[in-house]
């Protein structure tokens, strides 16, 4: 996470927002289970203020259905560690980018086996080109895409052409 | 930048602006939804889905400040149900019917290159709301225009028939480009404000982004067409109240339906 629990200068605001990045550290991914929200990069900042709890959500992508059963669950899940006040604003700049999810995040993805994004996307023509997708059962690196899409916003469907198995890519955005 | 405009003056463009970004979005959404399935493959019917999901969802937060920018209460549901044609204000291009799976993509296509010239400038708007749902809509249509790009060559450069269907299609779109870069008096407006680019300024990459992908799908460049029509100022053609009339169906017969 690029916005991990900065030190505030409010000792017992810093030990709240520790509190609350732990509750949401814990918090699954309603698409993807294995993936925290906080893997996923979606958090943008927890901050303790006088008024209050307040966390950053960013969605993934602009129409992914997912967001507003996040919110709520984010929502329910600090209120039940005291955090009922907490209030959720909703960060579109800078736009989430997959190169936010965190290293463990991305090992979880290989582990249930969806590939994690390959390499960031720093320029349009990197969109253009095929990146090399490696198999997360077998490893392989003789990989085909079989659409530009798949089951939620964030992926595309391959397929390993050395073990035969189909799987889900977590594209690059 | 001249003489400033009149606050209310500057307002009330700003909001028809934002409400002709976000009924293009919306509307061309609504007709990609109309695949599903029905697409020749599956691989397709998701991708669309795709495309119709990443497009209502720009539309949801466009059509959500364009509510704010109003302030008279309405939010995206009471502007995306409770509007009928005349005050929707997207591009006549967008409601045109799907026709095939080549007059989808060719439709797509002309949008997509469009949104990718216009949404680039609109990410540095002096609006920042603007320039934030921009960037983001951006990285979502580079990966559009990669589908439908990749898929104006395959048919184009394909068979003498999808060839000859993708050329069809093309000429029969093609009349509806030049409202893309028309500018009106709202354009000119909100230009001259810093908040949104000069359309002018964007047609000529546009234009050879156009050429260069046509080249490679091998399908020719139809001759310029006149401006006949103003979607953008609410005078449609036939498609869009048929459009509309099954979108909003369900919560105008059941208002303040949930589920």
């Amino acid at each position: 996470m690029s916005d991990a629990p900065a030190a505030s200068a409010n000792p017992s605001a810093a030990a709240r927002e520790a509190q609350a990045w732990a509750v949401l550290n814990e918090l699954p991914d309603p698409e993807i289970p294995v993936l925290s929200i906080v893997d996923l990069g979606i958090v943008r900042y927890v901050r303790a203020t006088e008024a209050g709890l307040c966390v950053g959500l960013t969605p993934t992508y602009s129409g992914c259905p997912a967001t507003e059963i996040i919110r709520g669950q984010v929502r329910a899940a600090l209120a039940a560690h005291g955090f009922a006040d907490a209030r959720l604003e909703e960060v579109l700049s800078p736009p989430w980018s997959s190169a936010w999810l965190s290293a463990a995040g991305r090992a979880k993805l290989r582990a249930f086996g969806i590939a994690p994004p390959e390499e960031p996307v720093t320029s349009v023509r990197a969109l253009w080109q095929s990146p090399q997708v490696r198999c997360p059962r077998c490893a392989s690196a003789s990989t085909e895409r079989v659409s530009e899409f798949g089951s939620t916003p964030c992926k595309a469907h391959y397929r390993c052409r050395n073990c035969g198995e189909p799987f889900d890519y977590f594209k690059c955005l | 930048m001249s003489a400033p405009e009149p606050g209310d003056a500057l307002r009330a463009a700003q909001l028809r602006y934002v409400l002709r970004l976000a009924d293009t979005s919306l509307v061309l959404g609504q007709r990609l939804g109309e695949w599903v399935g029905h697409a020749p493959q599956l691989e397709e019917d998701l991708g669309l889905a795709n495309l119709a999901l990443d497009l209502i969802g720009q539309a949801r937060l466009l059509l959500t400040y364009a509510g704010e920018l109003e302030g008279r209460g309405r939010d995206e549901d009471a502007l995306a149900f409770l509007r009928d044609a005349p005050e929707f204000l997207n591009l006549t291009l967008a409601e045109q019917p799907n026709g095939d799976f080549g007059h989808t993509i060719v439709r797509q296509w002309l949008i997509d290159t469009w949104q990718l010239q216009l949404y680039a400038g609109l990410s540095a708007s002096s609006d920042a709301r603007l320039a934030a749902i921009a960037a983001k809509a951006l990285k979502e249509t580079r990966y559009h225009h990669r589908f439908s790009s990749g898929w104006l060559v395959r048919l184009g450069d394909g068979t003498p028939q999808s060839h000859e269907r993708m050329q069809q299609a093309l000429d029969s779109l093609w009349r509806f480009t030049p409202e893309l870069f028309a500018a009106d008096e709202v354009d000119e407006v909100v230009c001259r404000a810093g908040i949104a680019p000069s359309l002018a300024q964007l047609q000529p990459a546009w234009s050879a982004q156009v050429d260069e992908e046509l080249r490679a799908a091998t399908l020719a460049r139809p001759p310029a067409a006149p401006h006949p029509w103003y979607g953008k100022r609410g005078v449609h053609s036939e498609h869009l109240g048929h459009l509309l009339a099954e979108m909003q169906h369900l919560p105008r017969t059941f208002p303040g339906a949930r589920w």
